[in-house]
């Protein structure tokens, strides 16, 4: 925000509140006030301001090429596991959670304090100016990049020629300043455009609101998903959800205590073309109470259209298919029957996942895929090979031995730890086939499927003033951007033989715009013109 | 809801027809370009911009760069017929594009750019209806050649390895938001696009000239001689430029909107969240670089250069090469 100053035009004032610039030495010998604010003024600087924008675009990049702790766990875990040495080293970078590093956060404050300490100023000085009159006539207005002579109509009255610019220049919303006529000259000031300065300042402070709206939203608002088969309930509390990531300020009694239980799950696939198999339609079908004691009510979720309950909204946003398995000891006595979530590992939904029946002796695991379309492919094992359930099927591993269930250590319900289990059989299996195990451990049997689907919660107080920071920063944009701020003179005076002589001339400092068309609207108000000099637009730019 | 097969192919036809036009405007414009005779390479900074007063006459500098001004009266300068021809077919070729991009919405009853081959073969007719309607308001034949080859890329790409047979969508991508927020970024693409194609020919011409003034030759200053002049290129990819980055700005909050409606977020730093991030950025950056002492011209241009690189890896590099939430549809 600088180098406005010397350029400007023959006697008139700049149009920027911009400060000059002063970051371009450091002082020697001021002291510790000096030094400081030497440290602001370079802070505060166009030169710093574009610095740290480009350190803010490039610190973003590896947020978008390595996974990230936020969007994708998992392959963050992956990504430590193939590649330790690597994985570590990027790790202490913060190179996975890029977004919420230090170093990250360091970059957009410092951004933000220096626009701060731009903007603020400059609204000051903005408030002053749009308090003031438009500046006085320069001295010469022909030096102005336009300026027109013009013959007033006959006997027009030099007063008569002010007032009439003047009125002409309100009529078109100028801002008008006349200095009335005194016998030898006269003038009217006029500036237009205001709204450019304005519409900058509008835009740089809503980035600031924009920045205070996301960090309510992370602070008071929170997201949890969690897995619901057809058929289960989903009551909203804490305790219920797969994963629950909640705000630093966040307060469990702002969860709203409604529940849902899905009835139904619908996909439906392309079937044939080039797309087959690409998903066509999701919906989930709940019958939800809003809140304890209220009518159940039967509505619809999908994947654009959530449900909004008590101020939060619930996303559809997976899902996949639980075989129902049953399994016997060897005696007949049921020891496990559930449908138990299998997690999709492809396009055509190949799952994989886990059985845990704790309760026989030894204990028994299962761990393998569900297809809903079922293929023994010979070379890469069995798979899936559309996402529908057109010809589903099991192919299970059966271990024996200890879960480790009561080691203490928490475990995933979609792993087996098999350190100390042992595989002894496997099958394939479609519903309603049993699979008798071998050595007397009893029988499994896949009775069917259900499908289920995962549904995010989430909740952010901030996301309306977040609009509406960026709604309004985008109108100031816009205005700052397209709106030109220019400045006209008329000057009337008396020459030889008591001619009255009328000059008008205007000047622009937006970038490529001119405001010749104005000046000679303007003059061919005032008579006729007798003489034009104009100049092809350009000329520097400011902004904040 | 099925798909028109019907009409799919004649949008698919009506595609090839407005290749081949635009390739005769490619060949026209080149021809028109090559046959321009060209100006002198005199920096503008030395070429008096206004006359005095006065004088009493209109002095903007109008030194015509498209080789007008011959002096022989009632001959066409030379490469005018050619750029002439360039241009009407230009209009064809857009019109028959044009009508393929509405075919193919109707075929399958929604706004067509569901996947990368409608989204390009869109983007093209936006590049080149910008290119058009930009041409009713200036002289625009110089430029023909760097709009139509690129949109001739574009469509050629669409239609061989990005092509996709219409189909219907995703479910993530029903809702009125892909119309609002795609057709935005469309939009910004077609005129950064454009701006970029400038940027780079300002970049031509000003070392020309820069060299010139030192009395030194430059390499490309056949290119450059039958260029505008630096200033007045710079000024018409900096009005693109600015004219475009509130609409790049709606487009990401519209994105955002959508996200917030779809997931449950409206920032999730999604890989192209993040890319339309620092395509903003870049963006941003080169606005205030053309503001700061010693980032004018070359400087800022460079960025605006690096702003449309981010802007198309947004594009390719993320669909192609990054698994995230926007990988839908395939390419």
């Amino acid at each position: 925000m600088t180098e406005v100053r010397d350029q400007d035009t023959d006697g008139s004032q700049s149009f920027s509140t911009a400060p000059a610039d002063a970051g371009s030495s450091a002082p020697v010998g001021i002291g510790v006030v000096g030094w400081l604010r030497w440290v602001w003024r370079t802070l505060t600087s166009m030169r710093t301001a574009l610095v740290l924008l480009f350190l803010l675009a490039l610190a973003s990049v590896p947020g978008s090429l390595l996974p990230q702790r936020g969007t994708n766990p998992i392959r963050v875990t992956d990504y430590l596991a193939n590649d330790p040495v690597k994985g570590r080293i990027f790790d202490r970078l913060g190179l996975f959670d890029v977004f919420s590093a230090p170093w990250f956060a360091a970059i957009y404050l410092l951004l933000f304090i220096s626009l701060a300490g731009c903007v603020l100023p400059r609204s000051l000085q903005h408030w002053r100016v749009l308090r003031s009159r438009p500046p006085a006539a320069p001295r010469n207005l022909g030096r102005l990049p336009e300026h027109r002579r013009v013959a007033p109509t006959e006997g027009t009255e030099p007063q008569q020629a002010l007032d009439d610019a003047a009125t002409w220049l309100r009529k078109a919303r100028w801002r008008v300043d006349t200095t009335a006529y005194d016998g030898t000259t006269g003038t009217v000031a006029a500036e237009k455009g205001y709204s450019r300065e304005t519409g900058n300042l509008v835009f740089h402070v809503a980035l600031l609101v924009l920045l205070a709206a996301v960090a309510l939203g992370s602070l008071f608002g929170f997201k949890g998903t969690v897995i619901v088969r057809e058929g289960s309930s989903f009551a909203d509390t804490r305790g219920q959800f797969d994963s629950f990531n909640p705000g630093k300020a966040y307060d469990d009694s702002s969860l709203p205590p409604f529940a849902f239980t899905l009835t139904k799950f619908t996909a439906d696939y392309q079937r044939g073309g080039q797309q087959n198999g690409f998903a066509r339609e999701f919906s989930a079908d709940v019958v939800v109470t809003r809140e304890p004691g209220a009518a159940p009510s039967t509505e619809t979720i999908q994947v654009n259209e959530p449900l909004v309950v008590g101020g939060v909204k619930v996303f559809l946003v997976g899902h996949g298919y639980a075989p129902t398995i049953t399994i016997k000891d060897a005696q007949g006595q049921v020891v496990f029957h559930d449908s138990v979530v299998f997690l999709p590992q492809d396009g055509n939904f190949t799952s994989t996942g886990v059985v845990k029946a704790p309760d026989t002796q030894p204990q028994l695991g299962l761990q393998g895929f569900f297809l809903p379309t079922f293929f023994a492919d010979k070379k890469l094992g069995p798979r899936s090979t559309f996402p529908a359930a057109d010809d589903p099927g099991v192919v299970l591993i059966a271990f024996s031995g200890d879960l480790g269930l009561d080691s203490g250590k928490p475990q995933s319900v979609y792993k087996l730890d098999t350190t100390n289990m042992k595989a002894f059989s496997s099958a394939a299996l479609r519903p309603g086939q049993s699979w008798p195990l071998p050595g007397g451990h009893g029988t499994v049997t896949l009775d069917g499927y259900v499908q289920w689907a995962s549904f995010t919660v989430a909740s952010d107080p901030g996301k309306n003033l977040a609009l509406v920071a960026a709604l309004v920063a985008i109108t100031g944009l816009a205005l700052s951007l397209l709106v030109r701020r220019r400045r006209v003179w008329v000057r009337v005076s008396s020459g030889p033989e008591g001619v009255t002589l009328v000059e008008v001339a205007g000047l622009t400092r937006s970038e490529h715009t001119s405001v010749a068309e104005e000046v000679d609207s303007l003059a061919s108000v005032l008579g006729t013109t007798t003489s034009t000099r104009t100049t092809a637009p350009q000329g520097p730019e400011e902004s904040a | 809801m099925t798909v028109n097969e019907t009409l799919a192919t004649y949008s698919n036809y009506l595609v090839y027809g407005a290749m081949a036009a635009y390739t005769i405007a490619m060949i026209a414009f080149a021809v028109s370009f090559a046959s321009m005779r060209g100006r002198d390479l005199v920096p503008a900074s030395s070429a008096p911009a206004a006359t005095d007063a006065e004088t009493g006459s209109v002095a903007v500098a109008t030194k015509v760069a498209t080789g007008a001004g011959g002096p022989d009266d009632g001959a066409l300068p030379p490469g005018r017929r050619a750029g002439n021809i360039g241009m009407s077919t230009t209009w064809l070729g857009t019109l028959l594009l044009g009508v393929a991009v509405l075919l193919r919405g109707l075929s399958v009853e929604r706004a067509p750019w569901g996947n990368m081959c409608e989204f390009s073969m869109t983007s093209a007719f936006a590049i080149a209806l910008t290119f058009c309607v930009m041409s009713t308001r200036r002289d625009l034949r110089w430029l023909g050649v760097f709009v139509v080859t690129p949109v001739l890329l574009i469509l050629g790409a669409a239609m061989t390895f990005l092509y996709t047979e219409a189909a219907q969508l995703v479910p993530a991508l029903k809702s009125y938001w892909l119309v609002i927020h795609v057709s935005a970024a469309m939009i910004c693409g077609a005129a950064f696009c454009i701006g970029a194609t400038v940027t780079l020919l300002f970049l031509v011409a000003d070392a020309s000239e820069r060299r010139h003034a030192a009395g030194r030759d430059y390499r490309l200053d056949w290119l450059a001689r039958r260029l505008p002049e630096s200033p007045k290129l710079d000024a018409m990819a900096y009005r693109i430029h600015a004219f475009m980055f509130p609409l790049w700005t709606f487009a990401i909050v519209a994105g955002a909107i959508w996200a917030e409606n779809a997931w449950g977020r409206y920032w999730g730093w999604d890989p192209k969240e993040t890319w339309a991030f620092i395509t903003w950025v870049a963006y941003a950056a080169y606005l205030h670089a053309r503001a700061t002492v010693g980032w004018k011209g070359r400087k800022a241009a460079a960025i605006a250069l690096v702003a449309f690189g981010c802007f198309v890896f947004n594009y390719v590099g993320v669909n192609i090469l990054i698994t995230g939430l926007h990988s839908y549809a395939g390419v």
